[in-house]
């Protein structure tokens, strides 16, 4: 085992690998040959033995019985919780009163002149149609509320991010320690956070605010981290031999080289706090996530509309903004912006919530607004009733789920649950070693052993058969997108705008549609995970294919080859690579719109979630909640390649 | 290292200024969303079915437009509810179906929980076939004769046994451990929420397809989609007590009425209105149909209703 492990870390160029890859297949085959029949006739049966689960629901209902019992008296929710969960009210009911005290056209204000400042005209009208549209659906006070919890959060989010950030970038030792864990914790669908912070604090703002910061530091660590390390060794060293102490290094030299790192990570932090902020009203986050949930909860796809729209509108334009504001401070000539100009836009800002506070003009006036959701309703009955089945021909798309439902997510499930359970462990251990490392596949089968152990092998399998068919999709038509796009320039043209806008869009707002669509049940999940996922593959795809070596290309054209036999010969092999990160966030990506499939009839792990949470059972919504991490971890440690692995030690 | 030692100083300083200047009791906090701007607010727990909205529109519309409060409604499951109205993060649930163990708890040991009395609607719960099914086959109105069917309610969904389709995770519910004690070939099929049950039930009944569903009265749906009960063993004080081991029909349940009880005891006549509040099935059945069938906003439902009943909300006022 020494030797071969020896071998697979070396980087090996690309000859040897299929030699490597025949040696990992015979060591796994001599390993099944051995155990497998040892298991067989130990563990007869397909489904994970009963003798190897550990029942662990009775201890964790105990525990939150305890917890319920001890909120009010325990020292340690006195002390600790109470001041925790009473300081983030505090701060979201301080964001939330300012915001309704400016008032709506105060608000849209301040929001259109930071556009300005910060990004250009363009952006500051966008800002400002963005906040009135907000206004003009019936949505205003729930979009204060939201923006309020996103307030808090992402300060929140940033000062933990960059604080571990910069420990990890000024210790070697905090570096090795952290980088695993917020690896990791970026690949873990959203869903698997909300349950233990509600374990703690309960259902409402507190817990919503909690779990999103949770979700939302990762990212700016990690860049912040990045980002120190990144800094120029030269500056550097010019720096150190000015004899500066090394706290003025880090002030003037090495955080102010990482300003572009630092501004991309609080953009990050930013969408992936709003992406969860609705994803929260699951736990009572309140505000237009709580709308848009209480709309699915009754099919009301024009209320889902009215709500989701918002959403996406606060999306691409705090996205925008911030992403612009980091390009200009990164860029050259960052540093010529006088204070001056600044005060006026704050004088402005000022005068209009004045003038709207003496003209009463607080409240978002109730005679502008716009009753989207009954037309949408009408337009989504006519296509239940004309597109939705019994449609000549094409088939309607209900039967188009039903057909997705039974000839390909039934027999992926049963074929995987008919598989015996150690024969899974041998394919997972098998494709990742193939792909990864030995590490990597140790991991990976330890993460599903832990599924097993936990009792939840079959929904599991049953989530993973859904993973499996909406990525296989999504690679076919992602890889075919991504490769017009990587041959035609008008075509990238098109589609950049598009695929910007669906990055950016949170998770949940993708169920609405597809309910519209699909129905109820497992297909509709996957389609949402599909949609969600593609935008990432599509721009990867066509990225790895554009930055093939040139003259590679003009070498095998010039030797006569077909479009055809160049991309199959030539650009798709040498894109291995950024084919299999692809691969890798195509399945990440999937993972965590599948999981949030349980609201719409998806079943499974999900649904186990959101049963735990709706009937306060958090012993089986914390045990899917860790099957569904486990699930994560072996998916992302099967893809992942091991070039990026070997890459993330080196930057 | 003096940065490590002088930030780890100052997170120490942090904590010790969080944690030690006195208790903090987070099971009384309200939703940061209250009372906003010096405005009275009452924070009302809403449920996904219907029925619960009603309720819930009609106080709403009371409260703002003849007692001058602000409403905010959540969205929160029968069971968390119960959680958040001990918290004060919801002030009222308007409709409870039941929930022994919650009401011991919060109500008899905790008394955080005040009980707001009857809501005057009275549930059942049950399994339903639709009523052109049961002229069909006439049998099949009794549990004992369900396995005969279990051919006929086969769905893609529910594998090589019969459907019995249940809405929304956070409902009442024994039907698993019924299906398993009764030995009926089912699987339970759970459409994830009510709204998705109502659709495929509605579906189902526009091509007179059988479905054997979880369902409940007083609800809208029965009027369009008539339904006939389908016997199951009958309901005896406490067959329900071991929820593995139910084997019986579910109990007809008067709906309560339940306050938090800071909220009951200091909020006037907010608290005075819910405790009042009291309606007939037939009331919350008119307004429930104007919202899911007819497609009007709650606010407008609840108005229309408002305008036409003006005898009966009067008395909850007074």
């Amino acid at each position: 085992m020494a030797t071969l492990t020896a071998t697979a870390q070396k980087p090996a160029p690309p000859g040897i690998l299929t030699h490597r890859a025949v040696r990992k297949l015979l060591v796994l085959a001599v390993a099944a040959a051995v155990l497998g029949p040892v298991a067989a006739t130990q563990w007869p049966g397909a489904a994970w033995p009963g003798a190897l689960t550990v029942d662990v629901s009775e201890p964790l209902g105990r525990a939150s019985d305890w917890i319920i019992d001890n909120r009010d008296s325990h020292p340690l929710f006195l002390y600790f919780f109470g001041h925790v969960s009473n300081v983030v009210v505090l701060a979201v009911r301080a964001v939330y009163l300012a915001l309704l005290a400016v008032g709506w056209a105060g608000v849209t204000a301040v929001g259109a002149l930071v556009a300005w400042r910060v990004a250009g005209v363009r952006l500051a009208l966008g800002t400002a149609a963005a906040f009135l549209a907000c206004g003009l659906l019936g949505m205003w006070v729930p979009t204060m509320q939201t923006l309020a919890l996103m307030v808090v959060a992402v300060l929140a989010s940033v000062v933990v991010g960059a604080l571990l950030g910069l420990a990890a970038g000024l210790s070697d030792r905090m570096d090795r320690a952290l980088r695993p864990v917020l690896d990791t914790m970026q690949v873990l669908p959203a869903f698997a956070y909300l349950l233990p912070v509600v374990l703690v604090f309960g259902i409402g703002v507190p817990a919503a605010v909690l779990a999103t910061v949770v979700y939302a530091a990762p990212p700016m660590a990690r860049l912040t981290s990045l980002g120190l390390r990144g800094a120029d060794k030269e500056v550097l060293e010019a720096v150190e031999s000015l004899g500066t102490t090394a706290r003025q290094r880090l002030l003037t030299a090495r955080i102010p080289l990482a300003r572009k790192e630092l501004l991309l990570g609080v953009n990050q932090t930013i969408m992936m706090a709003l992406s969860m902020a609705v994803i929260a009203s699951v736990i009572g986050a309140g505000g237009l996530g709580d709308r848009v949930y209480q709309a699915l909860a009754s099919v009301d796809v024009g209320a889902a509309l009215a709500a989701g729209i918002p959403i996406v509108l606060l999306a691409v334009v705090l996205d925008r903004v911030t992403g612009a504001a980091g390009e200009r401070l990164g860029g050259p000539g960052a540093a010529g912006k006088s204070p001056l100009t600044w005060l006026y836009v704050l004088l402005a800002a000022a005068a209009v919530a004045v003038a709207g506070r003496l003209g009463d003009f607080l409240d978002w006036p109730d005679g502008w607004e716009l009753n989207i959701a009954e037309p949408v309703n009408r337009a989504v009955d006519w296509m239940t009733a004309h597109l939705y089945s019994d449609v000549p021909v094409v088939g309607g798309t209900a039967d188009w789920a039903a057909h997705f439902t039974s000839w390909v997510l039934n027999p992926l499930r049963d074929g995987l649950q008919w598989l015996p359970w150690w024969s899974v462990l041998l394919v997972v251990a098998t494709l990742a070693w193939l792909i990864g490392t030995w590490r990597t596949a140790l991991t990976a089968v330890l993460a599903m052993a832990a599924i097993g152990v936990l009792g939840v092998w079959d929904p599991s399998l049953d989530t993973l058969s859904q993973v499996l068919a909406a990525v296989a999709v999504t690679l076919v038509v992602g890889f075919a997108t991504g490769i017009a796009a990587a041959r035609s320039d008008r075509f990238e043209r098109l589609l950049r705008p598009v695929l910007d806008v669906f990055q950016t869009m949170p998770q949940f707002v993708y169920l609405i549609p597809v309910v519209a669509l699909f129905g109820v049940g497992r297909a509709p999940a996957a389609a949402a995970a599909v949609v969600y996922a593609l935008p990432a593959v599509v721009r990867i795809t066509a990225q790895g294919l554009r930055q093939v070596d040139p003259a590679a290309l003009e070498s095998a054209r010039s030797l006569g080859a077909t479009s055809a036999q160049q991309l199959r010969q030539v650009q798709l092999p040498l894109a291995r690579r950024s084919l299999l990160l692809a691969v890798n966030q195509g399945v990440v990506l999937v993972l965590a719109v599948v999981i949030i499939g349980g609201l719409v009839g998806g079943g499974a792990l999900g649904y186990q979630v959101v049963f735990g949470l709706a009937q306060g059972d958090l012993a089986t919504g914390l045990v899917a909640g860790a099957a569904i991490v486990c699930l994560g971890l072996m998916l992302d440690r099967v893809t992942q390649p091991t070039e990026r692995r070997t890459q993330k030690k080196g930057a | 290292m003096r940065l490590r030692t002088s930030s780890a100083i100052a997170s120490v300083a942090a904590l010790t200024l969080l944690t030690g200047c006195g208790a903090a009791d987070m099971t009384k906090q309200a939703s940061p969303f209250a009372n906003a701007q010096g405005a009275r607010t009452v924070t009302l727990s809403v449920q996904s079915w219907v029925g619960a909205q009603a309720n819930v529109a009609v106080a709403q519309y009371l409260l703002e437009h003849e007692l001058g409060y602000r409403v905010d409604t959540v969205q929160v499951d029968e069971v968390p509810a119960w959680d958040a109205l001990s918290q004060g993060r919801v002030d009222a649930i308007l409709e409870d179906w039941g929930h022994p163990e919650q009401e011991q708890r919060y109500v008899e040991d905790k008394g955080t929980i005040t009980a707001g009395g009857d809501l005057g609607v009275t549930g059942h719960i049950g399994w339903f076939v639709p009523t052109y099914f049961a002229e069909q086959h006439p049998d099949v109105t009794d549990w004992k004769n369900l396995n005969k069917y279990a051919d006929l309610l086969r769905t893609a969904e529910s594998g090589g046994k019969g459907q019995l389709m249940d809405g929304s995770p956070s409902y009442v519910t024994n039907d698993k451990a019924l299906v398993k004690n009764l030995n009926l070939d089912y699987q339970v099929v759970f459409a994830g929420s009510e709204a998705a049950q109502i659709t495929q039930m509605k579906q189902f009944a526009k091509e007179k397809k059988p479905f054997l569903s979880y369902w409940y009265t007083p609800q809208w749906l029965t009027e369009q989609v008539p339904m006939t009960e389908v016997k199951l063993p009958p309901y005896k004080e406490g067959c329900d007590a071991d929820p593995e081991k139910v084997a019986c029909a579910y109990p007809v349940t008067p709906l309560q009425k339940y306050l938090n009880t800071d909220f009951a005891e200091n909020a006037g006549t907010a608290a005075e209105f819910l405790k009042k509040f009291k309606w007939t099935t037939k009331d919350q059945n008119q307004v429930s149909l104007l919202i899911a069938e007819q497609k009007l906003r709650p606010e407008e439902a609840a108005k229309k209703w408002v305008d036409s009943h003006e005898s009966v909300w009067k008395e909850w006022l007074s």
